[in-house]
């Protein structure tokens, strides 16, 4: 196992313009020996960009790469040390499947036995040991990754890309191969970055996210940090579901929406400041009989959605609050025989609110 | 500069370096456009400086061409050219519609076969449907008096002649866009209880628009700028072709021969802008999810088409069948015993057997160096990583070789190479030049040929195999060319055919030695032996027909060898 606490891949100021487009805009990142990176984002929010440019396909306009220690930022694609695989599969469709997964080893001139036994090793490792002889045509989706999967991997490299590996297959499949590439990932232990638009794909798998917007990093942090604890507004959007409720910080611990007052933590937020207050549906507490708590709302039900583990309500309540979504249990629905229609207390818990300052 | 965004003053720009790869591919470009630019824009620019200087090779402006508008006699077969090609364009553009939509939208019976005989005309030069014409309405034609008091010989003839050879050409833009069809489109039409004649009109119609728009196009630049039918049929009829070929061969005035066919340039270049801007709509309308249109039974109506398409092939099949005929009768009309006399071509003057010979090892050239060097310009326009500015100026290269007409590259050709200070002269006469000329005459459908079936390849294949260390030319031989395979023969073949056919370049280039069978029938019709010119061009169909079995012979044995992984 490397060292997981020793910097594998620095990027420096890193930049990529195409024409008047600024794709990714001075970004540094540091990714750890042995770490398991997501890129995640909106389509067009550079995170492909920034894997091609590692990778040396699309260079970057201005800054550094520096990989295991190594300046690699003006080497061509050859000189650099990294498996890579596609959406698409890329698999030559014209080689079998031992033939592709032979291909790069084929160029290390390898000797005939143990390009045969690394391949049947890798095959084996990625459950397709019978598939050998067969042409990739003749394969299903989730088998074709697998192959582009052991592909890249055969000649060893230090570095793992993958470009949103998953997003062609359905549900099913794509789920089963996350957590292959996951063990697949703690059993090889290389430093493997992927790039995905799936928020569950990222949370489920990276050890750390990189989440970014118009070509800059918005956050950087584990699975749970970048839930609990986003950095602003956009990651609390872009990251699960979440409420937002506008108001104004009254007095430290205060902020007034409307006719009224909600209790949170306003800390290194001044006075008279217009706020967003951030609630994810789920921390949204419903109680059957009104309760003696600052942060207790009375609420009106539009709609219920049933989500097959939860039901999300969609509840409207005083000024500030009219569109509102809280998720519940099917039991407590049950319980409490919530209708469209039904009124609900409702209480926003004090340790679940973050604010984030309005951008003016 | 504008449109980019710059970088702050203090910041190093990054400057990849290039691998061998890199280097070995840009040479590669380099080379192409040096070629292309040898073998078509430095004539070009020769043939445009000649049309501006007198016969001493002084400048004199655009003397020339005030001269050519002040002869009425040259002027009028502008008129005459626009007439024909237009005309010829309305009366195919409906044939060869209701002929593939009959091919594509019905389930009308033996479809594969009336698809087979619309494509005859593709294996003989054009010369031959003007020849066929001359033994069925000419002078001693079998149905002269169908014609009444007007003559074959003049724009009836080369109408009807024009519309017989590009037939084929029509066609085959119009099956390829009819078949694109999207039933989805067709059951939302009818879920909506839309009329079949609404339908026709707001789906059919539209779907197909482009394609009828490119293949009037190319019906028209192919009719304007062939010179077989109007030189054995047009009579006295003048059309520009004809006129650049009389000002050079006839008058050795090369200096009007270039200004003429600069003219000729002229409407050929903008049915090419016309077309390139029409493909590109084309390209918009498909969608990668439509699903394949499956034609339902009609009766009446596949009984209608099928009387229609009967009638267009037994048209077809008589232009032809009266050419056979012809070359075997002793002496049309006052022996008509049959008899191998037109087939003894070392007696006659045109070239002989050898004609024939040299047009064959030509067509095997260009198939063998055309295909190879073609598909290394396309791969090298599609695939090469970088350096935009070369694919795109090799892309343009590749392109212009379309809008110059045969006739008009060739005379480009004796100005630049018989340029006493060119080095390159000594091709003058030879074989070389003679390859050289065909190739570029068709490189430009070859190269898209090849670029449509780079472009099906998963553009990440150049990615992965540079992960994987593999050198350009490995990922080249083991991957592309093989995927490719089936478009790579297919422009060999297409080359061979068209070499075999031409005329119109060569007809410059040729010298004693290097006589084509295609030229010598021109010849011996000019000479009066119509029935030899018959039979030479009839060896040029049963050489082409012959090769067009081999082809799908070896075609098939490919397949069935390499690539297996088509099938799942």
């Amino acid at each position: 196992m490397p060292d997981s606490n020793q910097v594998y891949l620095r990027i420096e100021n890193l930049t990529k313009h195409f024409g008047e487009f600024v794709a990714v805009s001075d970004l540094s990142l540091e990714i750890n020996s042995g770490e398991f990176i997501c890129f995640l984002g909106p389509s067009g929010c550079g995170k492909t960009t920034l894997l091609r440019a590692i990778a040396g396909l699309d260079p970057q306009t201005a800054g550094r790469i520096n990989q295991a220690g190594k300046d690699i930022s003006d080497l061509p694609v050859s000189e650099r040390d990294f498996g890579i695989v596609f959406q698409s599969y890329a698999l030559f469709p014209n080689l079998t499947v031992y033939q592709n997964v032979a291909y790069g080893l084929e160029n290390q001139r390898l000797p005939r036995q143990e390009i045969h036994k690394r391949v049947t090793d890798l095959l084996e490792l990625v459950g397709l040991p019978e598939q050998i002889e067969k042409y990739p045509a003749q394969l299903s989706g989730g088998q074709q990754q697998r192959v582009a999967l052991s592909r890249a991997l055969a000649t060893s490299p230090g570095l793992l890309l993958l470009d949103e590996p998953l997003s062609a297959l359905d549900a099913r499949v794509r789920s089963s191969l996350r957590l292959e590439i996951r063990a697949l990932h703690q059993n090889l232990g290389i430093t493997t970055i992927l790039v995905t638009h799936d928020q569950e794909e990222a949370l489920s798998m990276a050890d750390r996210i990189v989440v970014m917007d118009q070509g800059r990093i918005e956050q950087v942090g584990t699975p749970i940090e970048i839930y609990s604890n986003p950095a602003s507004p956009f990651v609390a959007d872009f990251i699960g579901v979440m409420n937002f409720i506008h108001g104004e910080v009254t007095s430290p611990g205060l902020v007034s929406i409307e006719e009224k007052t909600l209790k949170c933590n306003t800390e290194n937020i001044p006075e008279k400041s217009n706020v967003r207050v951030t609630v994810r549906p789920e921390d949204i507490l419903c109680h059957s009989e009104l309760i003696e708590s600052p942060n207790t709302l009375e609420v009106k039900v539009k709609s219920l959605e049933f989500l097959g583990s939860f039901y999300r309500l969609f509840i409207s309540g005083p000024t500030g609050f009219e569109e509102l979504m809280a998720d519940l249990s099917i039991k407590q629905v049950h319980e409490q025989n919530i209708t469209p229609e039904s009124t609900l207390n409702i209480e926003l818990p004090t340790n679940r609110l973050l604010i984030f300052p309005e951008i003016s | 500069m504008s449109g980019t965004v710059s970088l702050p003053a203090n910041v190093v720009p990054v400057r990849i370096r290039l691998s061998r790869d890199d280097v070995i591919l840009r040479i590669g470009l380099f080379c192409l456009i040096t070629l292309l630019a040898i073998a078509v824009v430095f004539p070009l620019y020769t043939l445009l400086s000649k049309s501006l200087e007198d016969i001493d090779g002084k400048y004199v402006g655009l003397q020339n061409f005030r001269e050519y508008f002040e002869t009425p006699a040259l002027f009028s077969s502008i008129t005459n050219s626009l007439t024909v090609a237009i005309s010829v364009a309305l009366i195919v553009l409906v044939i060869a519609f209701v002929y593939g939509y009959a091919l594509t939208r019905t389930r009308m019976p033996l479809r594969w076969l009336f698809r087979g005989i619309a494509l005859i005309p593709i294996l003989a030069p054009s010369l031959l449907a003007a020849i066929s014409l001359i033994y069925w309405f000419g002078n001693q034609g079998v149905l002269r008096s169908w014609l009444g008091e007007s003559s074959i010989y003049g724009p009836i003839g080369i109408i009807i002649g024009s519309c017989f050879w590009v037939f084929p050409h029509a066609l085959m833009i119009i099956v390829t866009a009819l078949s694109t069809a999207d039933a989805r489109l067709y059951e939302a039409a009818e879920a909506l209880r839309t009329p079949k004649w609404r339908i026709f009109f707001t789906v059919t119609l539209p779907g197909a628009k482009y394609g009828i728009l490119s293949a009037g196009f190319i019906v028209f630049t192919l009719v304007i700028t062939d010179f077989g039918v109007p030189k054995v049929i047009g009579g006295r009829y003048n059309v520009l072709a004809t006129d650049v070929y009389k000002q050079v061969v006839g008058q050795q005035n090369f200096e009007m021969g270039a200004v003429v066919s600069l003219i000729l340039l002229l409407p050929a270049v903008l049915a090419f802008i016309a077309d390139r801007w029409v493909q590109r709509r084309q390209i918009a309308l498909l969608s990668p999810h439509a699903v394949p249109f499956q034609p339902k039974s009609h009766p009446l109506r596949d009984g209608i088409l099928f009387v229609f398409c009967l009638i267009v092939s037994i048209i077809l099949i008589s232009m032809l069948a009266m050419a056979v005929y012809a070359s075997f009768v002793t002496f049309w009309p006052y022996n008509l015993s049959l008899s191998l006399k037109n087939y003894n071509f070392d007696v006659m003057d045109g070239g002989g057997w050898e004609a024939y010979f040299n047009s064959i090892r030509m067509a095997i050239y260009c198939a063998v160096f055309g295909s190879g060097l073609i598909f290394f310009g396309s791969y090298l326009v599609e695939k090469a990583r970088g350096v935009t500015w070369l694919r795109t100026i090799l892309h343009l290269g590749s392109m212009l070789p379309l809008a110059v007409p045969g006739l008009v590259l060739g005379i480009a050709y004796i100005f630049f190479f018989n340029h006493p200070e060119n080095p390159l002269g000594f091709l003058y006469g030879t074989m070389g030049i003679l390859v050289i000329c065909t190739i570029v005459h068709f490189y430009t459908v070859s190269h898209l040929t090849c670029l449509t079936a780079l472009k099906q390849l998963d553009p990440e294949f150049e990615a992965v195999s540079l992960s994987l260390k593999s050198p350009v030319w490995r990922t080249f031989g083991k991957v592309t060319l093989p995927v490719c395979l089936p478009a790579f023969l297919d422009v060999a073949s297409y080359l061979f055919l068209n070499a075999m056919t031409t005329v119109s370049a060569v007809v410059f280039l040729y010298s004693p030695e290097t006589m084509l069978a295609s030229v010598a029938v021109l010849n011996m019709d000019d000479a009066g032996d119509i029935a030899p010119a018959a039979a030479m061009a009839l060896m040029i169909v049963y050489t082409s027909a012959v090769f067009r079995v081999l082809h799908a012979l070896l075609a098939r044995f490919i397949n069935s060898r390499t690539q297996v992984w088509r099938t799942r």
